[in-house]
């Protein structure tokens, strides 16, 4: 076990280099970062400054090192289109609009996908497994940024229940949080349902049902425990989706968070505070699979003792 | 023919002065059809038989005949929603299960009636700790019990069925185990509700050749000590030979010959059981060149011939075998078969009728 | 005995109304053969595709401010009804959605098909390599492998974009980079798997090269795995091409992308919802179709793959 999640270790500290040397040779893609990435109307001082940060007179091993050791302490430089604040103080303050509005699709989508696609396992081919079916095909069919202006004009312009856009109250989360979870509802009911058709149809699923357990605990203890297995392992991948799907849904409904924040960026060239988002998403990527790996093991008695 | 049969009893362990008692399961004109999108697949058409206390009763056929069905239709576990039990009764213990309403036949299943599966491999939850599972299912059936009490009994019952440490053993995931282990576990899991029938469906396929006499001694010793009934399925005619007191002979869903295993093996009746038998190798005979096969395939459960269904493959075959269904015939020995060659024969008395 | 998704022969002697004859038909155009998905694969995507140049009712850049906004050809209620030379209507440059989408078709197809074959034979090749050569060889690729699943895609691509300015070479390039991890990682474990049989070890006594096993003895065996994955991604990669071109990161205006006319329809949502309802109709039925196909051959190939 303490084999495993040190080797699990290693490997993310390798992919975080992988994804800093990224983040780092993509300023540079083109020659002087500073030609291409710093808006027209900056001077001539902050040329100047930023050349000094980014050490970019020095050989590119050093200033790789050296935005490494400034990534590491959070110091990704200020901002150009946001005066008087550095980027990573810019993500910090989106930083709560996404969490909340990811947070509550990944929750509600969870807590939805997982029952659907469980019961429609267990109760294969009928209605429930249809409708179960149905919305798991169009979550991955329906482009999500589609999906969320329909969702405005419907339920916003021409039923008036919720604001179009803006981040507020209770009733400012509902549309995004549904576009936002939609496909993360689609795909984890599909990948519950199979691979709990898959278990359902184990041995060790009729040997508990000789045993005589309650139906419930056969479906809910024995399956449930095996069938996560494979959704959770996917787990991470729509967390980040979620993030960068982010970049959509926050765009289509102003929401103020993360996602608008490196549209935004991308847009003004404001590479400073794109360096932090990426970064930044990544980290809490490789983290988040990080605690899935070790979250599997705990699971899965054949990995946690070899 | 005989000299096999005489094989057969030369490394036989029957033991004859058997306490066999009352009858513990009486199964009348079972019928379970699959329902399939393609049509109805008639899996096990019309079974009778009975089983007593402390019995053995052997199930055999070719893979597809409907053994494991059967087994699966006795704990009520055939496959919903596609089987369907469509007509029969199953008495244990004098009641008649299949009148239970479904959320009782827990109580019905580990404790009246318990299973061990074919394959080990894959018949132990691999996220749980043997104690565990045996734990939950203890819990079940001694309700009264405190956790502590149930782990002891889960140690004893492990003990008995042959696991090394068992204190230890409890402990651990299935996977730390090995395949022979792994059943012992599972045997273990299958009479820890005292069951009164304990149905073997094929426990040893899986196993070592070596592993595999271990068990078989092993599920005898338990049915020594605790009178259970055992219903054995198998395709090995020479492990019923060793294990079984009766046997029934299933092909297509229906039981074509049944009898006491000593008359079964001395005279086989109906031209299949002759064949099941000619398929196994003998020790005896120095010279085979080739192992006799049953040519031909039975036939599909979904499109059953109206006449007799070993008709297409029998050697023996009539016009009369391919337009109606035989009945069955029995002897004094309670020995019976459904073949029409039996017809006449001064020993055998015509018991049902034909063409059902 | 019957067991599921084998096809029994239906017993001949049912008349061809009987129930089972019609599900048995029901279930061979939907289950057996992907009829309808095909069809609408082909009238959506494969024929406007091949034939928008001289089947497309206009010009889809041509802007006729006259006829700006008008509704679809069922809608007649309003003070500007739909006409049948418009069908689908007209958006606030006046230019017709219709010839728009069957133009963008082209678009997606194109796209994603240059995508897939770059981002698919880059991965490939390197699953191949990483599976067969395995150790540090091996380790170094699937690192990289992790860290370009680490980041953020939509982000990275914005990032290229803005560095490359956007274009139809930059959009399949940066989905090309997005999509070869992907392969990767399915093909080293397959040939993890074929490696360990015996035809590659007696390839190897026969003194064959490293290239030759790998090309003659391995690669065959992936193809199967390799065309379900591809059409599996067919519908990811529309809907991350539309995806980009909504954000202003794929196709530039004015070139009729799927994602581009969502994009420019947004803003009139309240009063013309065909603008970017119709061209999102577009994606998702292609995609749909895309992704039942996709699961239709992966039954058929290559049914281990169902987890993916």
């Amino acid at each position: 076990m303490q084999r495993y999640i040190i080797i699990r270790l290693i490997q993310s500290v390798f992919t975080l280099i992988g994804v800093s040397i990224i983040v780092f040779s993509l300023a540079r893609l083109s020659g002087n970062p500073l030609d291409v990435l710093l808006p027209d109307e900056a001077d001539d001082e902050t040329f100047i400054r930023i050349s000094e940060l980014w050490g970019l007179n020095d050989p590119w091993y050093i200033q790789y090192f050296t935005f490494v050791k400034n990534a590491s302490r959070g110091e990704f430089g200020p901002s150009f289109k946001w005066q008087g604040r550095t980027a990573m103080e810019l993500v910090i303050l989106h930083l709560p609009a996404t969490l909340q509005l990811a947070s509550i699709s990944i929750g509600v989508s969870v807590l939805l996908a997982v029952p659907i696609g469980v019961m429609s396992a267990v109760k294969k081919g009928t209605m429930l497994d249809t409708v179960g079916k149905l919305i798991a095909l169009l979550g991955q069919s329906l482009p999500s940024f589609w999906l969320a202006i329909v969702l405005i004009w419907i339920f916003a312009v021409q039923l008036g229940w919720f604001p179009t856009s803006g981040r507020g109250g209770f009733s400012n989360m509902v549309l995004p949080a549904v576009a936002l979870g939609w496909f993360s509802v689609a795909s984890f009911m599909r990948l519950t349902r199979s691979s709990m058709l898959n278990v359902l149809d184990s041995e060790y699923i009729k040997l508990a049902r000789i045993k005589g357990l309650p139906e419930w605990k056969v479906v809910w203890k024995h399956g449930l425990k095996n069938a996560a297995i494979p959704p959770l392992t996917v787990f991470g991948a729509i967390v980040v989706g979620q993030m960068t799907g982010s970049v959509t849904i926050e765009t289509v409904f102003a929401w103020p968070g993360v996602g608008l924040l490196a549209l935004q960026a991308v847009n003004a060239r404001d590479y400073q505070v794109i360096q932090a988002v990426t970064m930044f998403i990544s980290v809490l990527f490789i983290g988040m699979n990080l605690l899935i790996d070790i979250l599997y093991a705990y699971i899965d008695p054949r990995i946690r003792f070899n | 023919m005989t000299s096999q049969a005489d094989n057969y009893q030369a490394e036989n362990y029957y033991e004859p002065e058997k306490n066999i008692g009352e009858v513990v399961l009486d199964v009348r004109d079972l019928r379970t059809y699959l329902y399939t999108r393609w049509g109805i697949t008639k899996a096990v058409d019309g079974l009778n038989f009975q089983v007593r206390a402390g019995e053995t009763l052997g199930i055999v056929g070719e893979s597809g005949c409907g053994k494991s069905m059967t087994a699966l239709t006795l704990l009520r576990l055939a496959p919903k929603p596609a089987a369907r039990i469509v007509s029969g009764e199953i008495f244990l213990d004098g009641e008649n299960i299949l009148e239970r309403p479904e959320n009782e036949m827990r109580f019905v299943r580990g404790q009246k009636i318990s299973m061990i599966l074919q394959d080990p491999m894959t018949s132990l939850n691999p996220v749980f700790t043997i104690g565990n599972q045996m734990v939950e299912a203890l819990g079940m059936y001694y309700q009264e019990e405190q956790q502590r009490g149930l782990r002891d009994r889960a140690v004893d019952i492990l003990r008995r069925m042959g696991v090394a440490a068992p204190e230890r053993r409890v402990m651990d995931f299935p996977h730390q185990m090995s395949g022979g282990m792994k059943q012992r576990v599972v045997g273990a899991m299958a009479i820890a509700g005292t069951p009164r029938v304990l149905i073997c469906d094929e426990p040893t396929t899986a196993l070592d050749v070596t592993i595999q006499a271990q068990y078989l001694r092993l599920l005898k010793q338990v049915q020594a000590e605790s009178g259970v009934s055992i219903i054995f399925i198998t395709h090995d005619m020479g492990v019923v030979a060793k294990m079984c007191d009766r046997a029934l002979v299933m092909y297509a869903g229906r039981v074509v010959e049944q009898g006491d295993i000593r008359t079964l093996f001395k005279n086989p009746s109906h031209p299949y059981t002759k064949a099941l038998m000619a398929s196994v190798p003998s020790m005896e005979e120095k010279h085979v060149d080739k192992l006799y096969s049953i040519e031909g395939q039975p036939p599909a459960l979904f499109d059953l011939p109206v006449g007799c269904r070993f008709a297409n493959r029998c050697e023996f075959v009539t016009d009369k075998c391919i337009e109606t269904y035989p009945p069955s015939f029995a002897n004094e020995q309670g020995h019976s078969a459904d073949c029409w060659l039996l017809e006449g024969q001064s020993e055998w008395r015509q018991v049902t009728e034909a063409g059902v | 005995m019957a067991t599921e998704g084998t096809v029994l022969q239906l017993p001949q002697r049912l008349p061809w109304y009987s129930v089972a004859r019609l599900r048995h038909l029901t279930n061979l155009i939907f289950k057996e053969y992907p009829v309808v998905w095909l069809t609408i694969l082909f009238l959506v995507l494969i024929f406007p595709a091949l034939t928008a140049d001289f089947t497309a009712p206009h010009d889809p850049l041509k802007q006729q401010l006259s006829k700006r906004l008008t509704p679809p050809v069922w809608d007649q209620t309003g003070d500007k009804p739909g006409t049948w030379s418009n069908i689908l209507g007209t958006d606030k440059q006046g230019r017709d959605i219709l010839s728009r989408i069957m133009h963008g078709s082209r678009i997606s197809l194109m796209v994603s098909l240059s995508a897939l074959a770059i981002g698919g034979t880059i991965g490939t090749t390197l699953g191949l390599v990483s599976g067969y050569f395995g150790r540090w060889v091996d380790h170094l690729i699937m690192r990289v492998v992790d860290t370009f699943l680490a980041l953020p895609l939509i982000l990275m691509a914005l990032v290229i974009v803005a560095v490359f300015g956007p274009s139809f070479y930059t959009a399949i390039g940066v989905i090309s980079v997005l999509l070869w991890s992907r392969y990767t990682r399915q093909i080293r474990a397959e040939v993890l798997s074929i490696k360990a049989l015996d035809f590659v070890a007696r390839a190897r006594v026969a003194g064959c090269s490293n290239l030759r096993i790998i090309v003659k003895h391995v690669f065959p065996n992936v193809v199967n795995t390799l065309i379900v994955l591809a059409t599996l991604q067919v519908g990811t990669v529309i809907l991350l091409e539309a995806t980009l071109s909504f954000l202003g990161a794929g196709i530039p205006r004015p070139n009729p992308a799927w994602g581009v006319m969502v994009a420019d329809g947004r803003d009139h949502i309240a009063s013309a919802w065909w603008i970017a309802v119709m061209p999102g109709l577009a994606i998702m039925f292609v995609v749909l179709s895309m992704n039942m196909m996709g699961d239709w051959l992966r039954d058929k190939l290559d049914p281990k793959l169902r987890q993916v």
